[in-house]
């Protein structure tokens, strides 16, 4: 790729973004719907536990962002109709669509990350005995989350499927990460334990792993 | 006897490998005793269906290369006869693992939540579930050629996040399976396989797998005359 072909890659990228962004400030009603997500189902966890163990604490927390993650990011592809993916395949390159989709739903699953542990503390207790590591954990597993279901969101679009499809295509997938990061932020709720940097860096470049794919796979995915 | 010496190699090595593994000279370590004869079938299961599991994938690879319609049929029936090994190997394990793992004083499906957490039984159960929404995702789709590009890019996706994760997973768990000491979380065939087995252990994962292929290309031939059939 040339100098002004990633320039311009790199125009459409943000351009698309800005577009997903433009559309979730119009159409606020699934903003709100996905908070009204988080905010409920931590409620019922309110209401069914009193005072949770840390382990407790910590798997229900995963747990939790698993299910806001495939709420969250399963309409970026799905919204999408027919004629306007058409439009997209004619005015962008496929890595800068799905570059732009990618980025997008890291924001948007960044930002309800944050918003669930800020519930999760004040409903359920803050058993946190290390809250700077624990909070840089749940911005990279919601990282994560996001990239990993992005693409499936993708796929599951492409077979005209609704969300479910998404969840089987994705837990057996996830599960390695999930376990990861559980087993990580486990040692923030002792003030003993260290995180292991290696684990860490192990999931960055998961991370990298699935951003890669994405960009090799992608242009196979949505042309008709 | 067009292209059959493989599987005359099959049958041979799987006679010697039935042979030898019932009646063969084994080390009879404390624990392990008798057991140990299991290696010859339960190991040599999780091997075919890697190998089949990575032929799927390579005929998925294939397919978006070349948009050949076979190469999709290939994929499926590999990665479906790969779920047949996978489920003889949960199977041989059980029956290995009732007799070294499980604590003899308790029924054996007390100590089940314990065994399953094991991270190599953990790592083959998503293999399983991986190939299981391959399935699903492919069977789900009308259109031949939508369904063959969609669930090849799945099938890609998921094993490059499977592979890593198969490393990884026995580094940070717990772990009783054999293998789990060093720094290879694999099998560690030189160290842990005395070297009569060895003798054994290398013709069968050999023949496990020729039968695998074996299979496969029977399925795959008969799901290509349906299709011809089914055009013509």
């Amino acid at each position: 790729m040339s100098e002004t072909d990633t320039i311009s890659t790199f125009r459409h990228i943000v351009t698309l973004f800005r577009k997903d962004l433009l559309l979730e400030l119009r159409q606020q009603y699934s903003f709100y719907g996905i908070l009204l997500y988080i905010g409920a189902t931590i409620f019922v966890l309110f209401m069914a536990l009193e005072d949770p163990d840390t382990r407790v604490w910590n798997g229900l927390f995963w747990v939790i962002q698993l299910f806001i993650c495939i709420n969250a990011v399963a309409k970026s592809f799905l919204q999408e109709s027919r004629g306007r993916m058409l439009y997209f395949y004619s005015v962008a390159s496929p890595t800068a669509f799905v570059l732009s989709k990618l980025l997008f739903n890291s924001v948007l699953m960044l930002l309800m990350s944050s918003l669930s542990l800020l519930l999760f503390t004040l409903f359920l207790g803050n058993p946190l005995q290390k809250a700077g590591p624990f909070i840089g954990l749940v911005l990279l597993g919601g990282w994560s989350l996001s990239l990993v279901f992005s693409f499936l969101a993708a796929i599951a679009a492409k077979a005209q499927q609704n969300a479910a499809i998404m969840a089987v295509l994705g837990f057996p997938v996830i599960i390695p990460q999930l376990i990861l990061l559980m087993r990580l932020s486990g040692a923030a709720f002792s003030p003993l334990l260290e995180i292991p940097l290696p684990t860490v860096l192990m999931l960055v470049a998961l991370d990298a792993l699935i951003v890669l794919l994405a960009v090799i796979l992608f242009p196979f995915l949505w042309k008709d | 006897m067009h292209k059959s010496w493989w599987k005359i190699t099959a049958v041979v090595l799987l006679v010697y490998t039935f042979i030898m593994g019932f009646l063969g000279e084994v080390p009879r370590l404390p624990l392990l005793q008798e057991t140990i004869r299991n290696l010859y079938f339960h190991v040599c299961m999780w091997f075919a269906m890697m190998i089949l599991f990575t032929a799927s994938v390579v005929n998925s690879i294939r397919y978006l290369r070349t948009f050949q319609y076979k190469y999709d049929i290939y994929a499926r029936h590999f990665a479906v006869v790969a779920i047949v090994f996978g489920l003889l190997g949960y199977a041989t394990g059980a029956i290995w693992a009732s007799f070294t793992w499980a604590d003899p004083n308790k029924p054996a499906t007390d100590s089940f939540s314990t065994i399953a957490r094991d991270p190599k039984l953990i790592g083959a159960a998503i293999a399983l579930l991986v190939y299981f929404a391959y399935l699903i995702l492919r069977d789900s789709i009308q259109d031949m050629d939508k369904k063959a590009r969609i669930s090849a890019v799945y099938n890609i996706f998921a094993y490059a996040i499977l592979f890593p994760a198969i490393w990884i997973l026995p580094r940070i768990l717990p772990s009783l399976h054999p293998g789990n000491d060093g720094e290879n979380p694999a099998l560690d065939v030189k160290n842990d396989i005395d070297g009569s087995m060895r003798l054994v252990f290398y013709p069968a994962v050999i023949g496990w797998t020729l039968l695998g292929v074996w299979i496969t290309t029977l399925k795959i031939r008969l799901s290509l005359l349906n299709e011809k059939k089914m055009s013509a």
